[in-house]
């Protein structure tokens, strides 16, 4: 009998870590993506503080883990409305062709 | 006391606040103000001369306020109220007024009146910032300042070309001379430890006695400074070698050459020498070398002054000539008497280039004596002012070159042997003088008119011009009879007070060396006047017959042909190839372009890791954050 352990919980959280970092910079197309990578990376994190806390019998991971999600929350709409407003003014939110950082 | 102090301050005020009400007002309040200024410091200047001559008061110094601190002492700025300071300011600031006035009318029809008048009053401020100074340093920035002035009003017109080099050859050369005047002054402080120069007068026999070595030649302090105070003094007043400047600075308007090229800045070489006519005196190896100079001037500048085609040249090779009289009469002793010079001619001077001026004017701008001519029926008031300036050069009896000049030949005999020779060589330069002079009045206001300008259209100047030219002809009528006998006469010991030095020695000459330059001198003016006046066919045989000689006066003796080879040419030439070759090949090549380009390179390579896509940045920091972590658990672990 396999019995989970917070060794998976931990092998989870950087499994899901590891996508959203080869998410960001894999991936060429869109802008959407890149929130939802990030989005991902903040939850491996979350994982990481909710197991902590139920192994070690403490409730301060959880409470940081709401914290967490609420700035997730807050990020996912700030890049969300930077996104609509560079849809606006370029018309297109092609990752490719987003390199003014060059000049 | 106030008195004296404005002498200095109105001037200064005149140069500030001339170009802002130039601006606000107009021109004409411009001009009438500076004129109006200098005029008022002109009349204070002789109210204060002929209360100094009246009361028994020593030379003394009045300081307006303190400089700079030397050796625990302060450096004034101070007028030295003396007879020799006193003397100069009246002439200075008469002549400036009366070329303020002038210049009023002359400049009428220039753009940039309102920037000619403050220079006019800059050069009238630092000329009185040299002539009142008590030490060398005040004296020094006097002495470039005038040449600063000079280098601006002789470029006047900096349109014209002509006229930025002449002023750029002016500078240069004083400059050249002037490091002469500053290694004098150097010295004179070195070894006098003072900046005064009545402290440094004072230890004059110190001077003398302490030996010096200057490349490979003993001699004495005192011969040294003194040479290069008259090397100073050389460049300053257009002496031998030093000459060829004067000329070309005729290029700046009539009003400039009057008052800066004639009648005061050149001559303050001849004032440095008589302000240190005490040093000068001292060693015997000076006042022979301010002889030969100053005979040597005198002599190339009239024979260049002969055939001179120019009307200015030819008052601008006079001007040299005299000035190497007043040298003259420097090197035998008779310091007063070339101060007396000094002052005569600056009036007689001055008239004659003011005078020229108007002829220049009334013909439109036209300078070559060959295209005048019979200008007497239409300028009838400017002509008999030229003659009266023409009397006064020549030294026709009782006018003021006849008193100053007579003194300077009567002074040779102040050297016992060679005396007579002197006498007569100056005799010959008078005559000559006479000659170029009188040659200029025919062939300027008598004889034919040969110019392309419209005869009819020639006019006289109106009296704004005049009055200036009446008040100086009163100058060269009178002044010569008026300093006679208080700059050299009886009175002589009473005026200077120990200011200069005076000689002594009573001359030994006989009467039959007047008789003879006086017969020179007429024989000359005949001659002028049976050749230009009467038989002009014959001046052509003569310049066909002595067409050598005839070129060679008429290029100055080639001075300015041997200057331009062997000294303006390899300088330029050696300018050049530093510039072209050491400069931009190797120096601008190699350090500045050289760094800059090697930046830029390192720069383009560095902008190809840059792509400007944000994957690429993540990708770089996690991989280099991934990186740093494991070689941190690496170490921590082992």
């Amino acid at each position: 009998m396999l019995s989970i352990t917070y060794n998976h919980f931990f092998i989870l959280s950087v499994i899901l870590f590891v996508i959203g970092c080869l998410g960001l910079f894999l991936n060429r197309r869109n802008m959407i993506l890149i929130l939802m990578c990030i989005e991902i990376i903040l939850l491996a994190a979350n994982i990481n503080f909710v197991s902590a806390s139920i192994f070690l019998n403490n409730l301060d991971g959880q409470i940081f883990s709401i914290f967490i999600l609420t700035i997730a929350a807050a990020e996912a709409a700030i890049g969300l409305a930077i996104l609509v407003v560079y849809f606006r003014n370029n018309g297109e939110i092609d990752i490719t062709k987003i390199n003014e950082l060059k000049d | 006391m106030f008195f004296y102090k404005s002498l200095f301050f109105i001037p200064l005020l005149s140069t500030v606040i001339t170009y802002p009400v130039g601006l606000f007002l107009n021109d004409r309040a411009s001009q009438i103000l500076s004129s109006s200024l200098i005029s008022i410091s002109a009349f204070i200047s002789w109210y204060c001369l002929f209360n100094f001559i009246n009361s028994d008061l020593d030379p003394f110094l009045l300081p307006i306020f303190d400089w700079i601190l030397i050796s625990g002492s302060y450096l004034n700025w101070g007028v030295a109220v003396n007879p020799l300071t006193l003397l100069m300011l009246t002439l200075v600031l008469t002549v400036s007024a009366l070329v303020h006035i002038y210049s009023i009318e002359y400049m009428s029809h220039d753009k940039s009146k309102n920037r000619f008048m403050v220079y006019l009053s800059l050069f009238t401020f630092c000329m009185v910032a040299l002539v009142v100074s008590d030490n060398i340093v005040q004296l020094f920035f006097g002495w470039e300042g005038v040449g600063l002035a000079s280098y601006l009003l002789i470029g006047f017109w900096h349109h014209k070309k002509s006229a930025n080099n002449a002023a750029i050859k002016a500078f240069i050369v004083n400059r050249i001379a002037d490091f002469g005047f500053l290694i004098g002054i150097s010295l004179l402080y070195i070894y006098s430890d003072s900046l005064s120069i009545a402290d440094i007068i004072s230890s004059k026999e110190f001077l003398k006695s302490t030996p010096i070595n200057f490349i490979f030649i003993e001699t004495d302090v005192l011969t040294l400074s003194c040479f290069f105070l008259f090397i100073g003094a050389m460049g300053k007043s257009a002496q031998f070698g030093f000459h060829t400047w004067l000329p070309d600075a005729m290029e700046g308007p009539t009003p400039v050459s009057a008052l800066i090229h004639a009648a005061t800045m050149v001559t303050a070489g001849v004032f440095l020498t008589v302000r240190f006519s005490e040093l000068m005196v001292m060693s015997d190896f000076i006042l022979n070398f301010i002889l030969v100079i100053g005979l040597i001037t005198a002599f190339f500048a009239a024979s260049v002054a002969l055939f001179q085609k120019d009307i200015k040249k030819v008052i601008a090779y006079s001007t040299c000539s005299q000035l190497g009289f007043m040298f003259v009469a420097c090197g035998l002793g008779a310091f007063n008497v070339a101060i007396f010079h000094l002052i005569t001619h600056g009036y007689f001077k001055a008239l004659l280039f003011l005078s020229s001026g108007s002829v220049i004017h009334g013909v439109h701008d036209e300078q070559d004596m060959d295209k005048m001519g019979n200008l007497f029926p239409k300028m009838k008031i400017t002509s008999i002012v030229m003659w009266i300036g023409t009397l006064a050069i020549v030294g026709f009896p009782f006018m003021s070159g006849y008193y100053s000049k007579d003194l300077i030949l009567n002074a040779s005999f102040n050297l016992y042997e060679l005396g007579s020779l002197v006498y007569i060589l100056l005799a010959i330069i008078s005559a000559m003088t006479a000659f170029y002079s009188f040659r200029l009045i025919f062939k300027v206001f008598h004889g034919k008119y040969n110019g392309s300008f419209d005869y009819e259209k020639i006019h006289e100047s109106n009296y704004v011009m005049l009055v200036p030219l009446f008040i100086l002809s009163f100058g060269s009528i009178f002044a010569g009879y008026f300093f006679n006998e208080i700059l050299s006469g009886n009175y002589s010991f009473d005026f200077w007070r120990g200011v200069i030095f005076l000689s002594q020695d009573e001359h030994h000459y006989s009467s039959i060396y007047t008789v003879l330059s006086k017969s020179m001198i007429t024989f000359a003016i005949v001659l002028c006047i049976y050749l230009y006046g009467f038989h002009l066919d014959k001046i052509a045989k003569l310049k066909k017959q002595f067409i050598g000689s005839y070129n060679f006066l008429l290029n100055k003796w080639f001075f300015d042909e041997f200057y331009n080879n062997y000294i303006v040419k390899p300088f330029y030439d050696s300018g050049i190839f530093l510039w072209k070759k050491i400069d931009q090949r190797l120096i601008d090549r190699f350090i500045p372009n050289g760094s800059a380009l090697l930046v830029s390179k390192i720069s383009i390579f560095c902008k190809k890791i840059q792509t400007g896509f944000i994957f690429d940045y993540t990708f770089v920091i996690i991989a280099g954050f991934t990186l740093f972590i494991t070689i941190i658990f690496y170490f921590a672990v082992v």
